[in-house]
């Protein structure tokens, strides 16, 4: 029993450090090694033949100066600036988009809901890069939506809207949606009615009622829904690369660019170690409203 | 009918699915152009699909992408239900809360961190890079969603009745393979299929982990997408989109019968009882 126990924990727990803890040391070690031309392209190496003495100088050689590096260029800071105000802004705009729908769901007579479900998660299961792609034809200059628009005498001459943060904005909202519609429709699913006919026979117009008790009581869903949209969005790399064009700076399109093309290794894992350490205090935070929520259900 | 369900709630409906929907649905009418514009309609012809279907490149990569999906989502399936065996049932044991935050951890950290991170741990150790590494990678962050998943059923699973086993002389291993197993059942096949799902979709994660030697699908598509619009896309974009909606909605279907067959047999029961 014992041995069986201990080998059903010992299984996934050593995948998990081997493939998950054991690359970030690595990530963390190569972010404060130096770049050089050489295979692999950093330095100082660690050599075990080397011994304790080996260790003791390899430590030594380690240095924040990547990190200092992150600082002074503007590129970087400009990069993790942007990322986290696309990511804020977009996050406003899904839950501006996703509210309604949610509130049309719970609000749906009750046999078309699990149809209804089944319409805001059947995207989710197609390819997020072909969703993306989608919207490449919709926003370029001979896109969809500039033929139409100059076909009904709107505009003149076609809109730039591909290649701008705008695009991104849009994909982001898109692809997203799903993630901010479902947390809010559990929470307004489960929405007592009588409070409603409580406020507005105590003299609510309908919207007040809507703002004044809906909103209130739709609150864990609507801040589950954002962390799910805003966490992923500020590390997003398909959307900018995509959509974006070289005038939106994303940081982790920079993270991309700084391995696949410049190969400096140290940099981009200087920048990898900093974004999670920013992104941590959003996780944290998410974390706890869930472990709140699910005390309160219990 | 809801009296609550009003028009502006049929509006925001219309509109939202209008928005999920236009989008993909402009794509599958632009897969059947004639023309290489894909933004200018030239007529109607499935031109695109043939010479997709001869597109060696397309059909490596398609075989590539099902291998790595088929094998990474099984291995993720049985290690993601160990891993939810020890969050729910293992009790304390030294390292729990770091085994609970190395399960969490990966669904949120960005794929452009997770995919660094695994290519310096394979160069690191000298691995090869291709469809080996990519399956390690995408069993790794695989196994845990198939863990949230499992573990929350197993949470509502009511454990007196493995007791009932145990004490009814089964073996522990029979007692969880002929009543805990049936049980979690559907939690484990929608790991499996969650699994598979992100494996055909994950592009970033791939693009790190493999080498030259191997190319999955979605690496293939963003080459191609990168250099713009692409009729040879469209039309695969259509026949993914195919797949993954009869799918969705064959399970959904098969979900309801099987829901509505056992509230019968319930029904039944209580009546002859």
């Amino acid at each position: 029993m014992n041995l069986r126990r201990l080998l059903l924990i010992s299984v996934p727990y050593a995948w998990l450090l081997l493939l998950f803890l054991v690359p970030f040391g690595i990530v963390l070690k190569i972010s404060l090694s130096d770049q050089a031309l050489a295979i692999p392209p950093y330095t100082p190496t660690f050599d075990l033949a080397a011994g304790w003495q080996g260790f003791v100088d390899f430590l030594s050689k380690l240095d924040f100066e990547n990190y200092s590096w992150l600082t002074q260029d503007d590129l970087y800071w400009k990069a993790y600036l942007s990322s986290l105000q696309i990511a804020a802004l977009s996050t406003v705009l899904t839950l501006l988009v996703g509210y309604p729908i949610a509130y049309g769901m719970a609000n749906a007579p009750t046999e078309w809901r699990p149809t209804l479900m089944m319409l805001v998660i059947l995207p989710f299961w197609t390819s997020f890069l072909i969703r993306v792609y989608a919207w490449i034809g919709i926003l370029g200059q001979n896109g969809y939506l500039n033929q139409l628009l100059l076909w009904t005498g709107v505009i003149d001459e076609p809109l730039v809207m591909l290649n701008t943060p705008f695009a991104v904005y849009i994909g982001i909202v898109y692809t997203y949606l799903p993630f901010m519609v479902l947390p809010i429709y559990a929470t307004l699913e489960k929405l007592d009615h009588d409070l409603l006919e409580a406020a507005e026979d105590l003299g609510c117009s309908r919207f007040q009622a809507f703002w004044l008790v809906t909103v209130p009581l739709s609150k864990p869903g609507i801040i589950a829904g954002s962390f799910l949209v805003f966490i992923p969005a500020v590390g997003e790399f398909v959307i900018p690369s995509l959509l974006g064009g070289s005038r939106t700076l994303m940081i982790g399109k920079v993270l991309w660019d700084e391995f696949f093309s410049n190969r400096d290794w140290p940099t981009a894992s200087a920048v990898a170690v900093l974004l999670l350490l920013i992104l941590i205090v959003p996780i944290v935070l998410f974390q706890r409203h869930q472990q709140k929520m699910q005390e309160l259900d219990a | 009918m809801n009296k609550r369900f009003s028009w502006f709630n049929a509006t925001s409906l219309t509109l939202g699915f209008a928005f999920l929907y236009l989008p993909i649905l402009i794509l599958i009418i632009y897969s059947f152009n004639e023309s290489k514009l894909v933004t200018v309609w030239a007529g109607f012809s499935t031109k695109w699909y043939g010479v997709l279907l001869h597109d060696q490149a397309y059909l490596d990569a398609v075989k590539i992408t099902l291998k790595v999906a088929v094998v990474s989502s099984t291995v993720a399936t049985i290690l993601g239900t160990m891993a939810a065996w020890v969050l729910v049932r293992a009790g304390r044991f030294p390292g729990r809360t770091l085994f609970s935050g190395m399960i969490y951890a990966p669904l949120v950290v960005p794929d452009v961190i997770t995919g660094l991170s695994l290519l310096l741990l394979f160069i690191a150790m000298g691995l090869d890079r291709g469809v080996g590494t990519i399956i390690l990678a995408h069993t790794t962050f695989s196994m845990c969603y198939v863990s949230v998943v499992v573990s929350s059923r197993l949470v509502s699973f009511d454990m007196s009745l493995e007791e009932a086993a145990l004490d009814l002389g089964c073996s522990p291993f029979d007692a969880f393979r002929s009543v805990t197993l049936p049980i979690i059942a559907p939690a484990v096949i929608s790991g499996w299929l969650l699994s598979f799902t992100l494996s055909l979709d994950d592009l970033v994660i791939s693009s790190f982990a493999s080498g030259p030697s191997a190319t999955t699908l979605p690496m293939k598509i963003f080459s191609q997408v990168r250099l713009g619009l692409n009729p040879e896309v469209n039309a695969l974009s259509t026949i993914m989109i195919a797949i993954v909606t009869i799918g969705v909605v064959t399970s959904s279907v098969l979900t309801k019968r099987a829901s509505v067959r056992r509230q019968r047999q319930e029904q039944a029961a209580l009546a002859q009882g």
